[in-house]
């Protein structure tokens, strides 16, 4: 069986799965709760200076029959007593010794820095986690995102905690930045032991109707609140990438938004991730979620042939590239299943209406054609088609060929005009702007328009 | 053993004849709405007769736009909620879904479609209006699907509207010969008095129009005269004994379940006569009442019965037998229905041929005759020049329903000789602009 523990930066878990610090780590009881349930560890719900919470604190984006693809809040710190959170962490490090706690701090002075990463270190804390992330409430107070956003200012704030950390620090990251490495890079120069992101996104998840006003509603108005949930993984992905292939930075990531299951797990950790953190799943399904990912996660492995978490960080690195370094001879066609083909032509109207034109509908058949001379290998088709493995995109270069953008750009072969051969109207052409207005049939025409347009069957053959 | 016991209040009545649709609730509808594909030129808006855009319905419901929803239903098809709950969707619009192909349960187009009427006729929001008043008028015969129809878009082209019904209810079949586990009286009236709110025509109900005077006072005082008259009575088999008591026809036994529900007997054994989707209802109802045994009987094969199969499964799960390639040749008993002698039959070359000497009776104490409805054809020769084909169905235009005389339009049954409420509703729309278009001239 291969073994899921992990080792990060000094903080060993049974596995790979922390809650991340928010309302699911806000006490003992649901900390110890989810430690029974299988979860390696729990970033606590962040310590520091007081606060005050408003009521009405979450909204959610539902797609269609789907809720809380994505979530946001605009909950603050935890609002409980210091004193509460220090005596709940040692008893739960003393009933789960082997586990991960890690304490999330977020105070603004050198001492107040300094008093509560001693305070939490005399709890039995593993680990800290600097809050400089949160993008609402206390960044306006200059903490949270509002540090994240200044390298030099937290760069700074690393160092004091430095001063008299004796145990494994990461800091947290916003996203709420143009180019996530240049925090990352302050945290390395500060001194951290590790990295965790994202933090969530500076948001408005959605607007009342009826009211005018944003969610979550505080009495008729409301705030921007932090972005998380499944819709932020791809931009979390990336975030975790640029700092993983990042030369100087060099520290352990953990890996935090949109994991739901293993196979999100196994992507953050694929692309240089060596921990992930879980909120928004656990918040809306509950700790049993747990499960579910350790057995996916381990089912992975023994797969794959990977012994240890360790084998499989990073793995995707190598192949993610700039666009410069694509190759630009490799080339795609869609192929069309036709015995899986159940004729919903999303595939037509898509390339028709989103792309470039390279489908067909064929009289007496509701399988459409692909123009082969017109299709770019775009993928559009393939992404809607409702049909698991109908439309494929089938390699159609020879596979010798190599050439990027980069090495063009290096002999000298930048094109100057649009003639290469790979251009629009010379590797496939493009209707004339007026064949648009003759296709009625691009639309369906249904009731009264097929009444008019003597499209409808008309039951009776008795004619007067 | 009965599957049913026979029901004796209102509340047992409706166990036994549990809607096979039940209006959607909120969540449901958005669950199903979700799953729809937005398929181009979809499959199911060719295999509707009335042409709704089902996509672009199925979408208002999934963005909350129900009131839009209804809209686009009731553009297409005035029988919105009708049509969702009654129509043979399993070979309409869902049969036609792309799922199938899959082997993924089809949309379940029908309830989603009654959830969205329905939610705007229990709000009465006023969707349409009558058109502005052109001063002609036309007179309506019958106030069924085709009737009904005709008169909404007749009104919302701007004509006065006069229905003449000889029934006491409105929406004909709708509420006097479906069956009561498709839709109930409640739901047909609401939609009838929903579309009599919207669009103002008037009708006279018990106003039987039956004799050449009552004709002519309609031509002399309208412009033009619709014909939605429907079918007649149950053909007569013309069998020894089919005066007994007990034998009857089954759309007059339907019509009274519809206004009289567990009020109406039923025998402890009954024998319906016929292959159609009537006798297929017949004998379902008859079982939900609580015969003890219901048998099918039909001429010909299983195979070729003119019943959905879906109909035939349905009877079957209610404990009804098929008795096959058997013919009727005489209804025994005395004053009662004691029992239906038949005669085995076998097919031969198409042609139905009876087996000398395979005589049989079977007893019963009830007979169902669902062997076709008769053409008004009386009362349809009292119609000056009116032209009718070798099936005493009226002869029309197909695009505008204009008959032989000009002055006479028609649509529904009595035109197509018998076929769902969504040919009549779409028929009738068609049939106003040919009126319309007959009257602009």
């Amino acid at each position: 069986m291969p073994d899921l523990s992990i080792n990060f930066a000094g903080i060993k878990s049974p596995n790979p799965f922390w809650l991340a610090s928010a309302p699911p780590t806000n006490s003992g009881y649901q900390v110890m709760k989810a430690f029974d349930a299988g979860w390696g560890g729990a970033v606590w719900k962040t310590l520091g200076v007081p606060v005050v919470n408003v009521s009405s604190r979450y909204g959610g984006v539902n797609y269609r029959d789907k809720r809380l693809v994505g979530f946001n809040n605009i909950e603050l710190i935890s609002d409980r007593p210091l004193s509460h959170n220090l005596r709940e962490i040692e008893e739960v490090k003393k009933r789960f010794p082997n586990h991960a706690v890690i304490a999330s701090l977020m105070v603004q002075s050198r001492q107040e820095w300094h008093d509560i990463v001693r305070q939490s270190q005399d709890a039995g804390a593993d680990g800290f986690e600097l809050n400089f992330g949160c993008p609402h409430g206390m960044c306006e107070r200059g903490m949270g995102s509002a540090v994240g956003q200044e390298p030099k200012v937290l760069q700074m704030i690393v160092e004091w905690v430095m001063e008299v950390a004796q145990k494994p620090v990461i800091v947290k990251l916003t996203p709420n930045i143009s180019d996530i490495t240049e925090p990352a890079m302050a945290a390395r120069r500060g001194g951290a032991d590790a990295i965790s992101l994202i933090n969530t996104i500076q948001s408005i998840v959605g607007v009342d109707l009826d009211k005018f006003a944003p969610y979550p509603i505080v009495d008729g108005k409301g705030t921007n609140g932090g972005y998380c949930g499944p819709a932020v993984k791809p931009i979390a992905l990336n975030m975790v990438k640029n700092c993983a292939q990042h030369p100087d930075i060099k520290l352990p990531i953990s890996g935090i938004g949109g994991i739901e299951n293993w196979r999100d797990a196994v992507e953050h950790i694929l692309l240089g991730a060596s921990s992930v953190q879980v909120c928004t799943a656990a918040m809306h399904f509950g700790f049993g979620i747990i499960r579910e990912m350790t057995s996916g996660l381990e089912q992975y492995m023994v797969e794959k042939g990977f012994n240890t978490i360790n084998d499989m960080v990073g793995k995707a690195l190598p192949n993610v590239l700039h666009w410069e370094d694509l190759n630009m001879k490799y080339k795609v066609t869609a192929n069309i299943n036709e015995d899986k083909c159940i004729g919903c032509q999303l595939c037509y109207t898509a390339c028709e209406d989103g792309a470039h034109q390279a489908i067909k509908l064929n009289a007496g058949t509701r399988v459409p054609e692909i123009i082969e001379e017109n299709c770019v290998g775009c993928n559009l088709c393939s992404l809607v088609c409702p049909v698991e493995q109908c439309i494929t995109m089938e390699q159609t270069d020879s596979g010798t060929q190599h050439l990027t953008w980069k090495e063009r750009t290096e002999a000298g072969d930048i094109p100057t005009k649009f003639e290469d051969e790979k251009a629009g109207g010379r590797h496939h052409w493009v209707p004339e702007p007026a064949a648009a207005l003759g296709k009625e049939r691009h639309k369906t025409l249904p009731g009264k328009a097929r009444l008019y347009s003597g499209e409808t069957q008309v039951p009776a053959q008795a004619e007067a | 053993m009965a599957e049913f016991s026979t029901p004796t209040t209102e509340q047992q009545f409706a166990e036994n004849f549990a809607q096979l649709k039940p209006v959607m609730n909120r969540t449901e509808a958005l669950y199903e709405s979700s799953r729809c594909l937005f398929c181009f030129d979809a499959p199911c808006i060719k295999a509707c007769p009335s042409g709704i855009d089902i996509p672009q319905f199925i979408r208002q419901i999934n963005s909350g736009n129900d009131t839009g929803a209804a809209r686009t239903i009731y553009e297409a098809n005035y029988f919105g909620n009708a049509c969702g709950k009654v129509c043979p969707t399993e070979v309409l619009c869902e049969g036609a879904c792309v799922y199938n192909l899959q082997e993924v349960k089809p949309i379940e187009i029908g309830r989603l479609q009654s959830y969205a009427t329905t939610k705007a006729i229990n709000s009465g929001k006023h969707l349409f209006g009558s058109g502005a008043d052109n001063g002609k008028k036309v007179a309506v015969i019958g106030a069924g699907p085709a009737g009904i129809s005709a008169a909404c878009e007749l009104r919302a082209l701007g004509y006065g509207v006069d229905v003449f019904e000889a029934k006491a209810q409105p929406s004909g079949l709708t509420v006097y010969g479906v069956a009561p586990y498709k839709i109930t009286n409640e739901e047909t009236l609401a939609e009838m008095a929903y579309l009599q709110a919207q669009f103002g025509y008037n009708v006279h109900f018990n106003s039987a129009i039956s004799s050449r005077a009552e004709l002519k006072k309609l031509e002399e005082k309208y412009d033009a005269i619709f014909l939605g008259i429907g079918l007649g009575k149950t053909n007569e088999l013309g069998l020894p004994g089919e005066d007994k008591i007990n034998c009857t026809g089954a759309v007059e036994f339907i019509a009274e379940l519809r206004q009289h529900h567990h009020e109406v007997a039923v025998g402890r054994k009954v024998i319906v006569l016929g292959g159609g989707n009537t006798a297929m209802d017949a004998a379902s109802e008859s079982s939900r009442l609580g015969a003890e045994t219901v048998l099918l009987a039909y001429r010909r094969a299983k195979e070729e019965m003119g019943a959905y199969e879906f109909e035939y499964d349905l009877a079957k799960g209610v404990g009804v037998r098929g008795l096959f390639n058997v013919a009727p040749v005489e209804i025994t008993g005395n004053g009662y229905v004691a029992g239906v002698k038949f005669i085995r039959t076998e097919t031969k070359d198409g042609k139905v041929q009876e087996i000398a000497g395979s005589e049989f009776v079977e007893p019963c104490d009830m007979v169902i005759k669902a062997t076709g409805q008769a053409k008004q054809t009386e009362f349809l020769s009292l119609i000056p020049g009116l032209k009718l084909d070798g099936k005493g169905r009226i002869l029309a235009n197909a695009h505008t329903g204009q008959t032989s005389n000009p002055k006479y339009f028609a649509s529904g049954d009595a035109w197509n000789g018998g076929a769902e409420v969504v040919n009549a509703a779409a028929e009738a729309k068609l049939t106003a602009r040919g009126i319309h278009a007959y009257l602009s001239k």
